[in-house]
């Protein structure tokens, strides 16, 4: 699987060609940073500089306060819909965590009837998005009286983000070799002892990479959160920003200072768990 | 993986059965939680939405009692559904061809080795990692005609005369919507296809080489079929995802009245919340899932993802 696919030995990494290419490379890390730098740079850029026409590329005075009086902005009450979505991503991720690790491990470990089924049964909910069945979701929601509430956008997460988390640990726990827990039992260790002391340091990297995964897509999570969440301070930061625009004066130096306070710790973890990222997502199918 | 099972014996069916039914049963403790997660909250409300499309349910959300199919009928007479469907057809095939390409050359050229290449592909991941409501935001604003900074770049770099209003009218706004799904689905795509390329030996490409192929006959006869499971896996992940994407139409053509610009997927939103039409939103719901479902089992017909290791 890519998880472990061998680097391919480097060659060429010097020389006119290399210079080619790196200066091919700096142009496509530019192309795709272009939109954030704009949002970081706008984010710094007084009202009137940044509807302004024609724009300037810079801010003529720099305005770091904007991530302080962002806070109080009239259109949304930005502390508590931060507040929203770590609440949210942290507890959605959580139950993944909880329910997805036994489920990986015992799928990776046990053949029995019903195993394939149950694997497809999780797969198939990687193809489904909260988006095609948000009506669904909703009037459920409002029947059960918890539309409107962070448990059910917790509930949400959790199962559209389960089949990534189990995937990948599935791959882990089935690379570790079954006679180092054997070892282990002989020895005296229990099921669950061998679990904690033996086999989850083994995996961990897996464990790691699923938790990031899932906590960034609950974090940017948009459709189903727009539906069900109708109060402003229960909604995500995500849901906050659509406040914003339309409007003619939109105060887009605090939409840009949102993003920016949103996007910068997801990216970072992203980054953590980049080399990993593919495996989970293709299921086992790209070898 | 199977040796620690006892071997079923032939001559006692009633005992194996139990025996399988017993290793069934202790599974079942390890697999509860998602199974409840995934009965509760994907089985239930696709189930439910079902049987809601198939009712009469007022603005307010109260169930006035079984409607036949008069929603699918609704939908059916609704004058801009031949606009919608053709839309999204554009939309899904488009974006996707158009990220597969982009991303078979971008896989190509990072799977090179040359100096800064890991900053490069860290560069290229940020879109996966950030709300994509949020890139659609900055896109919009970026390519107003008096304040947007994209628009007044254009102009300074000399492909534009003058700025261009690409967010004001359905066409040229449907395209930039385009282009953004397209600049979102790129890290994902070019990732799959990179863990693709890295598994083709490096010996093989040299024995193509020694045989005498060029460097696009070793491109189009080695690379591109020893590829093809990723490609089809980065294409149906990708289908799914562009047709469900609600945030960048609803940021970039969300103003535009009517549906002129609307997908299945933004209509269904605009049903459910503009016009409060629930019962009807579930039936082009429904009609929505059976597309979904339909991709799903060309997927594993093509991909085969439950091949074993």
């Amino acid at each position: 699987m890519a998880v472990t696919a061998p680097a391919r030995p480097r060659r060429g990494g010097r020389g006119p060609r290399a210079l080619l290419l790196s200066t091919a490379g700096l142009l496509v890390a530019l192309v795709f940073l272009a939109p954030y730098l704009i949002m970081v740079i706008g984010s710094f850029k007084p009202r009137p500089e940044i509807l302004a026409v024609p724009p300037g590329y810079l801010p003529r005075q720099w305005r770091p306060d904007n991530y302080v009086t962002l806070w109080s902005t009239p259109e949304t009450p930005l502390p508590l819909n931060l507040i929203s979505t770590v609440v949210i991503s942290v507890c959605a991720t959580l139950l993944v965590l909880a329910v997805a690790t036994p489920a990986a491990y015992y799928t990776a470990r046990h053949r029995f009837p019903g195993r394939l089924v149950f694997l497809l049964l999780v797969l198939a909910t990687q193809m489904l998005q909260p988006t095609v069945l948000a009506a669904g979701l909703f009037r459920e929601f409002v029947v059960l009286g918890i539309n409107d509430t962070w448990l059910a956008m917790i509930l949400v997460n959790a199962a559209f983000n389960l089949s990534f988390a189990v995937w990948i640990m599935h791959s882990f726990f089935a690379a570790v070799p079954r006679e180092i827990d054997e070892a282990a039992m002989l020895d005296g260790a229990s099921r669950l002892q061998t679990l904690r002391r033996v086999t989850l340091p083994l995996v961990w990297p897996g464990i790691v990479t699923a938790v990031i995964f899932t906590f960034v897509a609950c974090w940017n999570e948009f459709a189903a959160s727009l539906v069900i969440l109708t109060t402003d301070a229960n909604q995500p930061l995500s849901v906050a920003l659509t406040k914003f625009a339309g409007q003619y004066d939109s105060a887009w130096q605090y939409v840009f200072a949102i993003s920016v306070v949103a996007i910068a710790p997801v990216v970072l973890l992203f980054a953590l768990i980049e080399r990993r990222l593919v495996a989970g997502l293709t299921a086992g199918s790209v070898k | 993986m199977s040796r620690a099972d006892p071997a079923p014996t032939r001559s006692a069916p009633t005992r194996s059965a139990r025996a399988r039914w017993a290793r069934t049963a202790a599974a079942g403790p390890w697999l509860v939680g998602v199974l409840v997660l995934i009965a509760g909250v994907v089985l239930f409300p696709a189930g439910y939405m079902l049987w809601n499309s198939l009712r009469d349910i007022s603005e307010f959300g109260v169930d006035r009692g079984p409607a036949g199919l008069e929603n699918y009928q609704r939908l059916a007479e609704l004058a801009a559904l031949p606009r919608v469907l053709l839309n999204t057809a554009v939309w899904v095939v488009g974006v996707v061809v158009i990220t597969v390409l982009v991303s078979l050359a971008l896989a190509q050229f990072l799977d090179k080795a040359f100096p800064g290449r890991r900053l490069v592909r860290m560069a290229v991941i940020v879109p996966w990692a950030a709300s994509v409501v949020m890139t659609a935001t900055v896109f919009y604003y970026g390519l107003d005609p008096f304040y947007g900074i994209m628009n007044h770049a254009l102009v300074d770099i000399g492909l534009l005369d003058a700025p261009y209003g690409f967010t004001k009218n359905t066409v040229p706004a449907f395209a930039v919507a385009m282009g953004i799904a397209v600049f979102v689905s790129l890290p994902f795509t070019t990732y799959t296809l990179l863990a693709g390329l890295q598994t083709i030996p490096g010996e093989v490409l040299e024995a193509a080489q020694l045989d005498g192929a060029g460097r696009i006959a070793t491109y189009r006869r080695v690379v591109l079929p020893m590829l093809r499971p990723a490609i089809a896996v980065a294409t149906i992940i990708n289908i799914i995802n562009v047709f469900n994407s609600l945030p960048i139409l609803r940021t970039i053509t969300g103003s535009i009245p009517g549906y002129s610009a609307d997908t299945t997927t933004t209509l269904t939103f605009k049903l459910i919340q503009a016009d409060r039409q629930v019962d009807t939103a579930s039936a082009l719901s429904v009609v929505n899932f059976v597309l979904v479902l339909a991709i799903i089992v060309v997927y594993v017909r093509v991909a085969r993802p439950m091949r074993e290791h």
